[in-house]
């Protein structure tokens, strides 16, 4: 799960990670109260879940507070286009209001996990306001990584080579192995999957600050962080995808016109796959589940007719333990239920699998049977009008 | 010959009393495979389904001499459940539980190093031998014995591969689900290794799909040490950066993980991929000429 900026920092102010002063704002007087009680510049920056805001024209500077509600009032509500957002672009209905600083040096810092160490690991580099993947390819020398043993927690004798790489001395070196202890603890904690800060900025007065704040989360750990769970912005994802996570079902929005509809995440990533091989576009990533039941067809169904783009529809069922007869009247049901308006190909396999082509035949339902994954992919790739 | 499990495999099952695990239990038992014991805290002393009940895999292993624990316990225990098995001294633990929080399994392998255990999963189907031992939820009638190893970290694309194997006459050795999950117990490289060292396996397939690089050091093991012939398939040509595809560890982060790059890296190590999910039995129909 992912979170906006602004409760990112929450996070790292709770763990004495520092960060600029300021507050979320929902509306231009919530943003004015703000500007005006931390007095002097202020940067007032956009919230949505996708990076370059910047460049976007999200984030601006005010040198007072009426500067400052009249960035409030152009960011508020405009559709912010970045290279993350697509170019439909997220509608901003938060800012994050903080106090501008005087920075002397930028810097980066992050931690993920690495898998094949089985291990987080921390990097760090003197490139701050960089993509760290650019500062990794163009100039690995400047990127420390530091396997986190991730029972243990950062050791104070890697928070020493953390501030030394930066090229930092005195107080400010005490301020950045802090730093860097709490943010190794707060990523752990919480259970974390990233937590990026671009830039790490050290002040013209010695002070080490988070001036951005980035974090995600393993989905699998978020019933023990109620807090981290309440963060969850709906607005930030597809409206389908919302109604479909109410179902349980793994959902993804793609830009094609062929609905799939598939039991198991990979069986759902290789159907999508064949469909672009033989001439045409996935619509969507929708996994219902190895069993397939008609609770979860039925849903599935009425979120892949809801999308306007779907031309066809896929159903791509390989019966495992559940029967085929039974994945079948499952089909004819929740297709009866919700009136099919495009075509739909089917194509099933496994255990008892006449007797479940047998039902879909003699459902009177326009559904065109298919053998095979190849068979399918072609049909309906010509149904939906491909080569 | 096979891998890991086999006619001597005595299984002991962790949430045997629940729904899933009686279930499959019982097919498991079916199928061949010596399910000797159950495992539900608080229930130990009974019979369920006609297999004696123990409150702990140790007491568990101790009656009945145990070897292998399947596990089909709620994602927030499981972490706890494979630790108690690898402390009982488990060879294999299959771990059919999806959603293990990545920090529960930091431990789960802590662990894991200290015993040697081999963990299977966990966010898998789990591993037959056909003809032998079956331990997790696949459906039994696809699969036979025969020449061809089988990896792979997706359930229903693996049964959609062993179809086509068996289609084609080719039977497998043993079949290993290591699971949808970002650290699984057993990884690539493990199952590779174990079937080049296995005179019965002729060949095998290794189905992977997008998210971490664990095809690439696959694909640099191959290149080394594999004189046997490899096909594989990798899910998620079409799958966009940064969305995770129902797996955990299916994503592509930061540009890293993208099917092409590994489809590069098995294509250069010699293996054959197989562009379509459809032509897998025929490209190591092909392989094995």
């Amino acid at each position: 799960m992912k979170v906006h900026e602004y409760q990112a920092k929450e996070l790292f102010a709770s763990y004495g990670v520092t960060i600029p002063r300021g507050r979320m704002a929902k509306s231009v007087d919530e943003a004015r109260a703000i500007a005006t009680e931390l007095g002097g510049t202020v940067v007032v920056k956009a919230q949505i879940h996708a990076g370059g805001r910047g460049k976007g024209g999200g984030v601006k500077i005010a040198k007072n507070a009426d500067e400052a509600v009249a960035h409030a009032k152009a960011i508020l509500g405009m559709t912010l286009i970045t290279h993350q957002t697509g170019p439909e672009g997220r509608v901003v209905k938060t800012l994050l209001v903080e106090e501008g600083l005087p920075i002397e040096k930028e810097f980066y810092i992050g931690m993920v996990l690495d898998r094949s160490k089985k291990m987080p690991v921390l990097m760090v580099s003197p490139f701050g306001g960089m993509e760290i993947e650019e500062v990794a390819a163009k100039h690995p020398e400047a990127l420390l990584k530091l396997p986190i043993e991730p029972l243990m927690g950062l050791q104070p004798y890697q928070a020493r080579r953390v501030a030394q790489f930066l090229g930092l001395k005195g107080e400010p070196a005490k301020a950045a192995q802090k730093f860097a202890m709490a943010l190794v603890k707060c990523y752990l904690e919480t259970d974390a999957s990233l937590a990026e800060i671009n830039p790490l900025i050290l002040t013209t007065d010695g002070r080490i600050i988070a001036l951005d704040g980035k974090m995600n989360f393993d989905d699998n750990a978020l019933d023990r962080h109620p807090k981290i769970l309440a963060y969850r912005d709906l607005d930030e994802e597809a409206p389908l995808e919302v109604e479909a996570s109410k179902f349980n079902l793994n959902y993804i929005k793609l830009d094609g016109t062929v609905g799939c509809m598939v039991n198991g995440a990979g069986l759902a990533m290789a159907t999508m796959d064949i469909i672009k091989l033989h001439g045409a576009e996935p619509a969507n990533f929708l996994d219902v589940g190895g069993g397939a039941n008609l609770e979860a067809v039925t849903n599935a169904f009425k979120i892949l007719l809801s999308d306007p783009s779907v031309k066809g529809v896929l159903v791509n069922i390989f019966g495992g333990i559940v029967r085929c007869d039974v994945i079948a009247q499952g089909v004819v049901g929740a297709a009866r239920q919700v009136k099919l308006t495009v075509p739909v190909v089917v194509r099933l396999e496994g255990t008892n699998v006449e007797a479940g082509r047998k039902i879909l035949a003699e459902s009177g339902l326009p559904i065109i049977q298919a053998q095979g994954m190849t068979d399918a992919a072609k049909k309906i790739v010509a149904a939906v009008g491909g080569r | 010959m096979a891998i890991w499990i086999g006619k001597n495999t005595k299984v002991v099952v962790q949430g045997f009393t629940g729904r899933e695990g009686t279930f499959h239990a019982k097919l498991c038992r079916e199928y061949g495979t010596q399910v000797v014991a159950g495992v539900t805290p608080g229930k130990g002393g009974t019979t369920h389904e006609g297999i004696p009940v123990f409150d702990s895999v140790h007491d568990a292993a101790k009656a009945t001499g145990c070897n292998a624990s399947l596990i089909f316990v709620p994602p927030a225990f499981a972490a706890d459940a494979v630790m108690e098995a690898s402390d009982a001294g488990m060879g294999v633990i299959v771990c059919i539980s999806e959603g293990i929080p990545v920090n529960d399994m930091f431990r789960v392998h802590a662990h894991l190093e200290k015993t040697g255990a081999r963990m299977i999963g966990p966010n898998c189907p789990g591993i037959i031998t056909p003809g032998e031992c079956k331990m997790g939820i696949m459906p039994a009638a696809i699969f036979k014995p025969g020449p061809v190893g089988v990896i792979s970290r997706s359930g229903t694309l693996t049964y959609e591969a062993v179809d086509q194997l068996t289609a084609v006459g080719l039977g497998q050795t043993t079949c290993v689900g290591i699971g949808g999950d970002p650290m699984p117990g057993t990884n690539f490289l493990d199952c590779l290794t174990a079937f080049n060292a296995d005179p019965a396996t002729e060949a095998i397939v290794m189905i992977g799909e997008i998210g971490g690089s664990a095809e690439e050091e696959a694909a640099e093991y191959i290149k080394k040490h594999v004189k046997k012939p490899v096909v594989s398939f990798i899910a998620g040509r079409t799958a966009p950066p940064g969305r995770r595809m129902g797996h955990a560890g299916a994503i592509i982060s930061g540009g890293k993980g993208t099917a092409q790059e590994k489809v590069e890296a098995l294509t250069a190590a010699g293996v054959h991929v197989a562009e379509s999910p459809a032509d897998i039995g025929k490209t190591m129909k092909a392989a094995l000429k």
